[in-house]
């Protein structure tokens, strides 16, 4: 059942790189339920343009969970309290009417802001280059059954390739690591026999890299597992840490 | 890779933090075992294992050394982690939550730097109150040796000494009901099976060792202070 609800938004407003920023607060009023959290945002730019005042700068793309542009920090927690959900997905029926909602950009000496709600996630792009990749031609769609692999493992990689790179691994973790993001990607290429050629200098270079961007170092607190839209486990991360210890002994 | 690579990554800083971690909490289980002596009536069976312990010598003396080496270590690269990665946010948030679900963030967790700073605090005195501390001597089968269990029972006494110790002691298990489970995943030893495993180990580890730290000077202070 659709309802209107009325509330306060306390947003992180910052003109560009350079400048400060601060927390502003806005009302916004008759927000309906059925709305998506970034709708209701929709909402209070239209508000804010009419007054002609700037509207407020967040990122999005799919509006459907599966590209891993969007991403704020609702209340403390990267994208909100909703289990497996991006901030595209959240829906204004888990608010109530009269509640005060923060909002937050996600926060890592690596990721700087860019704008209002909007980070330079670049760093996940040039840990992605330095090793994110397999470099072997594979042809065209081979007979699926010339390379057996098991069952668990290609379940397993699936899982780690459902990482869509959203950050909220760093946004949520109190040390700001990139691991789970690292962990998943070296998971889902060293689980695959396509993948194994290069591992060891992959590990190698996609964690120098992680390091080089000043991503903290994990310090096993599942904080990113609980927040990951995709549920990433942090076996991932044991898995690149496993692959890194193999690369470091070769 | 060069071995030198290995120590300065995140993740091998985290490997010697576990390394040195894990070698200490297996120090603190042995330790523990041999201490239940002290809650016997007669001083001797805690006496002779204490000269025993002294009576290894050189083997004493390298395991003393191992331990203190891990000690050093594990705080030194426990500050270089705990400093790096305060940097890695330099702005923070305004609201910090926890998601709950999986997620370990809690006092634990984000203590671990001041649980241990406070332990490796006590250890240096802890030394000096029972290694360094009062010296008397006891006959036992006609030979004299070192009466430890006599210093222990005079120092539980104090209650402050006894409230200091129980404090501590606290903070241990604080500290061992993250740090084991974590340095096995930060080991890389993760399994659908063995992590829940060996989470609940490590929390009865930290649970036994602390509250049987507890016990010890408790049961000393209530019942034997005035030896
Ligand atoms: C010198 C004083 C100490 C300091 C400053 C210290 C600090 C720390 C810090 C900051 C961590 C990393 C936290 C994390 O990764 O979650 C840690 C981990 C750990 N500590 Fe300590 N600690 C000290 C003494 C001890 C002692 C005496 C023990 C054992 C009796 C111990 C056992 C552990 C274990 C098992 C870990 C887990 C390692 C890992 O996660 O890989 N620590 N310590
Ligand atoms: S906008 Fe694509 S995942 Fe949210």
């Amino acid at each position: 059942m659709e309802k209107l609800i009325n509330l306060t938004l306390k947003i992180w407003r910052q003109k560009n790189a350079k400048s400060s920023g601060k927390m502003v607060e806005y009302h916004v009023k008759d927000v309906s339920t059925e709305m998506s959290f970034l709708e209701m945002l929709d909402v209070l730019n239209e508000d804010l343009s009419l007054k002609g005042d700037d509207p407020v700068e967040f990122d999005s793309d799919c509006r459907e969970g599966i590209c891993g542009t969007c991403g704020v920090v609702i209340n403390g927690i990267a994208h909100g309290e909703q289990k497996a959900t991006t901030v595209c997905q959240l829906h204004m029926r888990h608010f109530k009417d009269g509640e005060t909602i923060t909002i937050e950009p996600w926060r890592a000496r690596a990721f700087p802001v860019i704008k209002d709600l909007v980070v330079d996630r670049k760093a996940f792009d040039r840990i992605m280059a330095s090793g994110g990749y397999i470099s072997i031609k594979t042809g065209s769609a081979a007979e699926a059954n010339s390379i057996l692999i098991p069952k668990e493992d290609s379940d397993l990689a699936m899982d780690m390739a459902a990482c869509i790179g959203c950050g909220a691994c760093v946004a949520s973790c109190p040390n700001a690591s990139a691991s789970l993001f690292v962990g998943a990607k070296i998971s889902q290429l060293s689980l695959l026999p396509q993948g194994k050629i290069e591992a060891k200098q992959r590990a190698e270079n996609m964690v120098a890299q992680m390091d080089a961007e000043m991503f903290g170092a994990c310090t096993n607190i599942q904080e990113c597992e609980a927040v990951c839209p995709k549920e990433i486990s942090i076996s991932g991360i044991a898995r690149m840490r496993r692959e890194y210890f193999k690369a470091a002994v070769k | 890779m060069q071995i030198s690579q290995i120590f300065r990554s995140s993740i091998g800083k985290k490997l010697l933090l576990a390394i040195t971690g894990l070698s200490w909490a297996g120090f603190a289980v042995g330790h523990f075992i041999g201490n239940t002596t002290l809650l016997l009536k007669d001083p001797t069976p805690f006496n002779k294992y204490a000269h025993f312990l002294s009576g290894l010598g050189g083997a004493l003396i390298l395991v003393e050394l191992i331990l203190a080496a891990s000690l050093l270590v594990h705080l030194f690269f426990a500050i270089k982690v705990t400093l790096e990665n305060r940097k890695a946010r330099p702005v923070k948030y305004a609201v910090s939550k926890s998601a709950g679900r999986e997620s370990k963030k809690g006092f634990a967790t984000s203590t671990m730097i001041y649980t241990g700073i406070l332990l490796i605090i006590f250890l240096v005195l802890h030394i000096t109150h029972f290694k360094f501390g009062a010296v008397y001597m006891t006959t036992v089968d006609g030979n004299q040796i070192r009466d430890l269990y006599k210093t222990v029972y005079e120092f539980y006494a104090d209650p402050i000494n006894t409230a200091y110790y129980v404090i501590m002691m606290i903070l241990l298990g604080t500290h061992l009901s993250h740090g084991v489970w974590s340095a096995f995943q930060s080991l890389g030893l993760n399994g659908n099976r063995f992590t829940p495993f060996i989470y609940k180990v490590g929390f009865l580890v930290a649970v036994i060792v602390s509250v049987g730290f507890i016990a010890i000077p408790i049961y000393i202070h209530f019942t034997g202070g005035a030896v």
